[in-house]
């Protein structure tokens, strides 16, 4: 391990020794919510701007009571899932082809680039008026999100190919769609994981940020709702929720990965 | 004719024949000009936003948050990424939420930051920093760790003191990687910043487009959105430039 190989410049640590990491972690945690509840019950701060955890804990409670919440909840994930398998198909197929063709990917590079970095939210006013302010904007954010990084690290994948396997596929003279489904696809499965990741998680916050700027369903309207009504200790709870949720879908997406 | 001119021409060639088709498409009227502004329109709606102030001032208020964030990045997460590397029990410990909280979506806490800070440059520029502090302090640490044994051992066979075996070696050595932490932090800055502006309608560049929107100026509106992304991509560019430039060679 890099780490312990530069332990000499810290003395008083035993090589291989000292605290180990499950234990500062468990007292860091710790640290923190206490820090949390002293500041809520001190006063210094408006009343329930940091709610004292109980507070949160109760209203965490009954929001994954509240049928409610699933609905809210089954109106984001399908704006999530549909918007992200849009992105993630179109993403592929963009693609493959700026990494394979030189010229094509060098050509269209600094505009994928200056998309790719600005921040996607900034086109909900254009999908909004092409899809209407309901859950169609909330796809196609999340579609557009998904898309720049699937079709960056598919492009960099693609380079990144034994170029044996492209050889073989010209030497039996395989059609395009032919190439893409025997040969780029199977070599590329570790970068479409990869890809799905990058992907999902930008989806998620491309499809809330929508659904917390202009929206009357979902998990952000449910949000901004208590924000606007000022419910903090709902508003925290629905936030962990939604941190959670994209965290856990992340672990099981990093599961996918095929090992070698 | 160069490689890179030829590619660059076939970019500017491939963008003009999307103009083209896509006025065409507008004037045919298959496509409503309520929904996409016609390229051709994006010039006055630039002229117009230009004459009304909404380009140079804002963008200076944008890109100001921007480096106010990333310099407040800086001042945290240097030294968070340092303390990281002396005392490695608390960077193994730390790692895995380090790395969570990069692939976490923070800016989605906005409402909450909203509640705490009010509606205000507290919160851009407050989620700005988060943004940006997490791959100063990623890359400070992953840079004090890069810097070659060697080195070090050099510095301690002239019988250095572990503070100017930091100062002198160390410190020195890691420069590089910990300004590709700061490259990245201030672009993480800049659109969170932007994205924050839209969301909150408050502020520089993010600001206009959704007061286009509402104004319904669509014309106007496209052409800040593509300010905005012109913007993104002179910053990535001009930061990647300045790395190579500045990197010992």
């Amino acid at each position: 391990m890099a780490e312990t190989t530069l332990t000499p410049l810290s003395r008083g640590v035993a090589a291989g020794g000292g605290v180990s990491s499950l234990r500062i972690r468990a007292v860091t945690l710790v640290a923190i919510l206490a820090a949390w509840e002293l500041l809520a019950r001190s006063g210094l701060l408006y009343e329930d701007v940091v709610p004292p955890l109980e507070k949160v804990a109760v209203a965490f409670v009954h929001l994954i009571l509240s049928a409610e919440t699933y609905r809210h909840l089954g109106v984001t994930a399908w704006e999530v899932l549909t918007g992200f398998a849009i992105g993630f198909a179109a993403g592929v197929a963009f693609g493959v082809p700026v990494g394979a063709r030189r010229f094509f990917g060098a050509a269209v590079q600094p505009y994928v680039d200056g998309f790719a970095t600005a921040p996607k939210i900034i086109f909900l006013p254009i999908v909004m008026l092409a899809f209407g302010t309901g859950i169609g904007s909330k796809v196609a954010l999340a579609a557009l999100s998904a898309f720049f990084p699937v079709a960056i690290n598919t492009a960099a994948g693609v380079r990144q190919l034994d170029p044996v396997f492209v050889r073989v596929g010209r030497s039996f003279r395989l059609t395009p769609l032919q190439m893409m489904f025997r040969i780029y696809l199977p070599a590329m499965r570790r970068s479409l994981v990869t890809s799905m990741r990058l992907g999902f998680g930008l989806a998620v916050i491309g499809c809330l940020l929508a659904e917390i700027k202009f929206s009357n369903a979902g998990l952000g309207h449910l949000a901004i709702e208590h924000y606007n009504n000022f419910r903090v200790p709902d508003l925290y709870a629905v936030l962990i929720l939604v941190f959670v949720l994209a965290v856990g879908a992340n672990t099981l997406m990093a599961r996918l990965m095929p090992r070698h | 004719m160069s490689r890179r001119l030829a590619t660059t021409l076939a970019g500017l060639a491939g963008v003009a024949a999307v103009a083209v088709a896509l006025e065409a498409t507008i004037r045919a009227g298959w496509i409503s000009p309520l929904i996409i502004a016609p390229p051709s329109s994006l010039a006055r709606a630039f002229a117009k936003l230009w004459g009304e102030g909404f380009v140079l001032q804002p963008f200076a208020l944008t890109i100001g948050q921007a480096f106010a964030a990333t310099a407040a990045a800086a001042l945290v997460g240097i030294p968070w990424g340092f303390w990281l590397w002396r005392r490695p029990e608390l960077g193994r410990a730390y790692e895995p939420w380090i790395g969570a909280a990069f692939a976490a979506p923070t800016i989605l806490l906005f409402p909450l930051f909203l509640v705490i800070f009010g509606r205000g440059y507290a919160t851009t520029i407050f989620v700005g920093f988060l943004a940006a502090v997490i791959p100063v302090v990623l890359k400070t640490r992953e840079a004090f760790l890069g810097v070659p044994r060697v080195l070090l051992a050099v510095g301690r066979s002239f019988h250095l003191s572990e503070a100017a075996l930091v100062r002198r070696i160390a410190f020195p050595a890691a420069v590089p990687a910990i300004f590709t932490g700061l490259r990245l932090g201030l672009i993480y800055a800049l659109v969170n910043i932007i994205g924050m502006e839209f969301l909150i309608d408050f502020g520089g560049l993010g600001r206009i487009v959704s007061e286009m929107y509402f104004r319904y100026e669509i014309p106007a509106m496209y052409a800040a959105i593509l300010l905005i992304v012109a913007v993104s991509w002179l910053f990535l560019a001009a930061l990647a430039r300045l790395e190579t430039w500045l990197r010992p060679r």
